[in-house]
């Protein structure tokens, strides 16, 4: 065993893996401690993802070996099975549980030792676990009935209770609110007090710094080094993720001035409802940048849903640019100019086997209309544009979405709303597992279109985001809107403060 | 050139598939010493000439499998599953497209002769509008009340036939009928002249049409998207209902037309066993052609191809003189052969091998330098 240091439950070397056109991990080298939780950063399309996949035996590796505590030689995985086996546990960037199961057999599944299953002692066992864990879930609740916060809760607490040696968390924290994290965070702690490596993936500088003891970069599928977290601080760190030189980053925090917007109203409800939200006023001006903001389940996503016609309208009146309009499915909302990003990437968004070509282009062709397919030149054209404009990391237009990385789909799934250019674009967590630089220029991208005239809805579970690019912010508590904050208000303590009720 | 390269790389599983079974019947002829099976002859008679042999039987009687199984891929991608009632629908449209040929009613007769052609005419499209009509009953149950074809096609799958019974019973007081005119004989065997089958021309007659269609509408990316994720397909403006629906209506035009077709060159119609089985061929065929059973995107060509195996394959089989109870069999086997080979399992092991293989020559090139 060559290099293997004292203390490392798993070490990696010279990993190679090739994809038809990428080359996604080039000789990389990690290293896990017993006891540390292990910061793996990088890019969108930086390799991490893969790099845990072939770890846990989804992918099998082209070149390199790994070597886990306690197992005789090299270890061999060829499928997540074995990786449980020898005790590594994964929570994958998307939750690949199964909705319409309990969560009792969604803790179980895969599991089975023998042909026999005691269900009870299964559901005992779980809300026992549930419990230790503060999870707000039923053993035998369906698991679609939980939020997508408790959906990844139940995920963690699946490969907690395996007894691992390693735990591996890809993104767990972009659908959880700050309260959600620090439970997440506890639970990270006490497990790596108890002996176990924790590799953590995240886009969210801050997290790393609150719980990880070392951080490990990738960029373009190579290694760029390795430190210990009090070595690297935040500016060099996303340098090093970035490869760019430290003098480079200094207007990184700059997005640009906030669009406040003219007195044309683009758009305006007036006791607007859904079967999914109550009755509420809205309206938006021309070039004009506002957000929803409040917990998650508060109602934000469910009320620009209806502004859009996700979902069943069941009652208002809607103005578009001063005439009346029935909105009350997609195709109308489209063909009036308001666009909608879903919060849901993999259930909403993605068509996952189609090309990124024809993901970009899907809106447009559909808004075209079903006689009027566009030339394939078109299409190429536009989708080679956009793919250069938000740089998306793809192997060609040809690849399936699917096969990107997160960061990357949510990229073609804006682009495909931004080339419809609508006047009223709904953007519900646009920067989702989208990394710290790309983050900034998709802020940027919305002052830029606001300006131009364009108006635009920003949901995010980032405050801070929310403060940087929103002239205006509607609170929302418990599906109702509690106050509207401008100018001087947009403070993070005043958002605090009408999210809790404190005052308006 | 790189767009056939890939186009030709999705049609890999049935291009082998059959290339395998022409070489096999290639030895097999070797072995033997008897080309009877590659020979190609012409046939003249007092109708005129025609071609004979193996590769033209197999075109030939492959052409209601082919064009049904273009419907079956429609609804396949658009539903993520098959209607199993194609063969009784099938016969329901034959049944009505006989009906529409027989000039004078009410009269019991076992053998229909001298159509007239705007009576046969009338025929086709009576047998179109009847097919459509009850596709889209399947339609709508599968679109709008989202039961899973498979269910909600087992309905008509079961009583399709009596229905067929019914309708041919009440016109001409028969469930059988022979079919013994030129005009029918020209439909589905050839046209007095010409020495290729008539239903090579209908089969490239639909080929033609669904391509047109390809082109002119926004069919398959509707479709794929509609299969692959409805609910995104639904936020992007498609409405999944109306895809759907439209896929079963086209499943409708290809079962009568291949009811027609098969009717026509057996030259007999029995609603009973008009198309019997065939649904189960047609599904092969589509899983053949390497599509997602389970929906989303779809290749027409490789079910074109698919359904050209499953006819080589019987073909063959009659050629080896394998008695038809036995036939079943050895079908089965070749292809759960077929099935395993084109699994995604064997090509990532196919594939993850290709790179091994390339990881390791290149080291050991680096060796040989250092
Ligand atoms: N199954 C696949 N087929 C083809 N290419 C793939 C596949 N999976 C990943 N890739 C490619 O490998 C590269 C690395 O992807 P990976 O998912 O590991 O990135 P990541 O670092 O996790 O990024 P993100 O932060 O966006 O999640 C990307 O360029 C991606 O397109
Ligand atoms: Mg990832």
């Amino acid at each position: 065993m060559p290099n293997m240091e004292n203390q490392a439950v798993l070490t990696m070397r010279g990993i190679c893996k090739q994809f038809p056109g990428t080359k996604a991990l080039n000789n990389v080298d990690f290293t896990l401690r017993k006891g540390e939780i292990h910061a793996l950063m990088g890019e969108n399309g930086a390799g991490k993802s893969t790099l845990i996949k072939v770890l846990t035996g989804v992918y099998g590796k082209d070149a390199g070996s790994i070597w886990v505590d306690g197992t005789e030689g090299e270890a061999r995985i060829h499928s997540p099975q074995d990786a449980q086996n020898i005790g590594i546990s994964t929570v994958y960037q998307e939750i690949t549980l199964c909705p319409n199961l309990s969560v009792a057999e969604n803790m179980f599944i895969g599991r089975t030792k023998g042909p026999f299953v005691n269900w009870w002692s299964r559901n005992k066992r779980t809300t026992e676990i549930l419990e230790s864990l503060n999870i707000p879930a039923r053993a035998r609740q369906e698991l679609s009935q939980c939020s997508l916060a408790v959906q990844q809760m139940v995920a963690i607490a699946r490969a907690v209770d395996m007894n691992c040696k390693v735990l591996i968390l890809d993104e767990p924290t972009s659908s959880l609110d700050e309260h959600e994290v620090e439970m997440l965070f506890g639970l990270m702690r006490d497990l790596r007090d108890r002996g176990v490596g924790i590799i953590f993936v995240t886009h969210f500088l801050e997290q790393v710094y609150a719980v990880s003891d070392r951080i490990t970069v990738l960029r373009n599928g190579e290694l760029v080094g390795e430190w210990p977290v009090a070595e690297l601080p935040q500016v060099e760190l996303v340098a090093r993720m970035m490869g760019k030189d430290l003098d480079d980053m200094v207007d990184l925090d700059a997005v640009g001035e906030k669009s406040v917007g003219s007195d044309e109203t683009v758009y305006e409800a007036v006791g607007l409802s859904s079967t999914e939200c109550k009755p509420f006023d809205f309206q938006i001006h021309k070039g004009e940048v506002n957000g929803f903001t409040g917990l998650l389940g508060s109602g934000r996503s469910e009320s620009v849903r209806a502004i859009f016609g996700a979902d069943r309208v069941t009652g208002g009146m809607v103005m578009v640019k001063g005439q009346h309009a029935v909105i009350n499915k997609p195709y109308r909302a489209m063909k009036k100019g308001i666009g909608y990003l879903p919060e849901d990437r993999k259930r909403d968004g993605i068509v996952a086997d189609l090309s990124v070509r024809e993901n970009i282009i899907l809106a447009l062709q559909v808004m075209k209309g079903f006689f009027h397919p566009m030339s394939r030149d078109e299409m190429e054209a536009f989708a080679d544009e956009y793919i250069k404009a938000l740089q998306i990391k793809t192997a060609s237009q040809e690849t399936p979405i699917g096969s990107l990385s997160g960061g990357n789909q949510q990229k073609v799934i804006l682009a495909r709303w931004l080339l419809t250019h609508p006047d009223y674009l709904i953007l519900d967590e646009p920067t989702r597992g989208i990394d710290v630089g790309t983050k900034l220029e998709i802020q940027r991208l919305v002052l830029k279109l606001a300006e131009e005239g364009m108006s635009v809805t920003f949901i995010s579970s980032e405050i801070e985001e929310m403060l940087r690019t929103c002239s205006r912010l509607i609170v929302m508590r418990d599906r109702n809107i509690v106050g509207e904050l401008t100018g001087d208000q947009l403070t993070q303590g005043q958002i605090m403060r009408t999210i809790a009720g404190g005052e308006q | 050139m790189k767009k056939i390269k890939n186009s030709l790389g999705a049609l890999t599983m049935p291009l082998v598939a059959l290339g395998v079974l022409l070489l096999f019947n290639l030895i097999r002829c070797i072995v033997t010493g008897s080309w009877s099976f590659y020979e190609i002859s012409i046939a003249t008679d007092e109708k005129g000439s025609v071609l004979t042999g193996n590769l033209i039987s197999i075109i030939d009687s492959a052409s209601a499998l082919v064009i049904l199984a273009m419907g079956m891929t429609l609804v396949t991608a658009a539903c993520g599953g098959q209607d199993i009632s194609v063969g009784a629908v099938g016969a329901i449209a034959g049944a009505f497209f006989v009906i529409m040929m027989h000039p004078q009613k009410e009269v019991q007769m076992s053998t229909l002769t001298s159509v007239a052609w705007p009576n046969v005419i009338l025929g086709v499209v009576v047998a179109i509008i009847a097919a459509v009509i009850f596709c889209l009953f399947n339609g709508v149950l599968v679109a709008y009340f989202k039961i899973q074809p498979m269910i909600a096609t087992l309905i008509l799958f079961s009583c399709g036939r009596s229905i067929a019974y019914y309708f041919l019973y009440q016109a001409l007081g028969v469930g059988s009928i022979k079919l013994d005119d030129p005009i029918i004989f020209a439909i589905g065997k050839t046209i007095p002249g010409v020495p290729i089958p008539t239903s090579i021309f209908v089969v490239i007659l639909v080929g033609l049409l669904m391509w047109l269609i390809f082109k002119r509408t926004n069919l398959r990316l509707y479709t794929q998207a509609v299969g692959i994720n409805q609910k995104a397909a639904q936020l992007n403006g498609i409405n999944p209902v109306m895809v759907k629906l439209l896929s079963f209506v086209m499943l409708g035009v290809c079962v009568a037309v291949a009811a027609i077709v098969k009717s026509t060159s057996l030259s007999t119609l029995t609603t009973k066993s008009l198309m019997d089985s065939f649904e189960m061929d047609a599904i092969l065929a589509v899983a053949i052609g390497a599509n997602n059973l389970g929906g989303g995107k779809f290749r027409l060509g490789g079910s074109i191809l698919g359904a050209y195996t499953i006819q080589t394959l019987t073909t063959t089989l009659n050629a080896m003189e394998v008695s038809s109870d036995s036939m079943k069999f050895y079908k089965a086997i070749v292809i759960i052969v077929i099935m395993v080979a084109g699994s995604p399992v064997v090509r990532n092991w196919i594939v993850s091998l290709g790179n091994k293989i390339k990881m390791t020559t290149r080291a050991a090139r680096v060796k040989e330098v250092e």
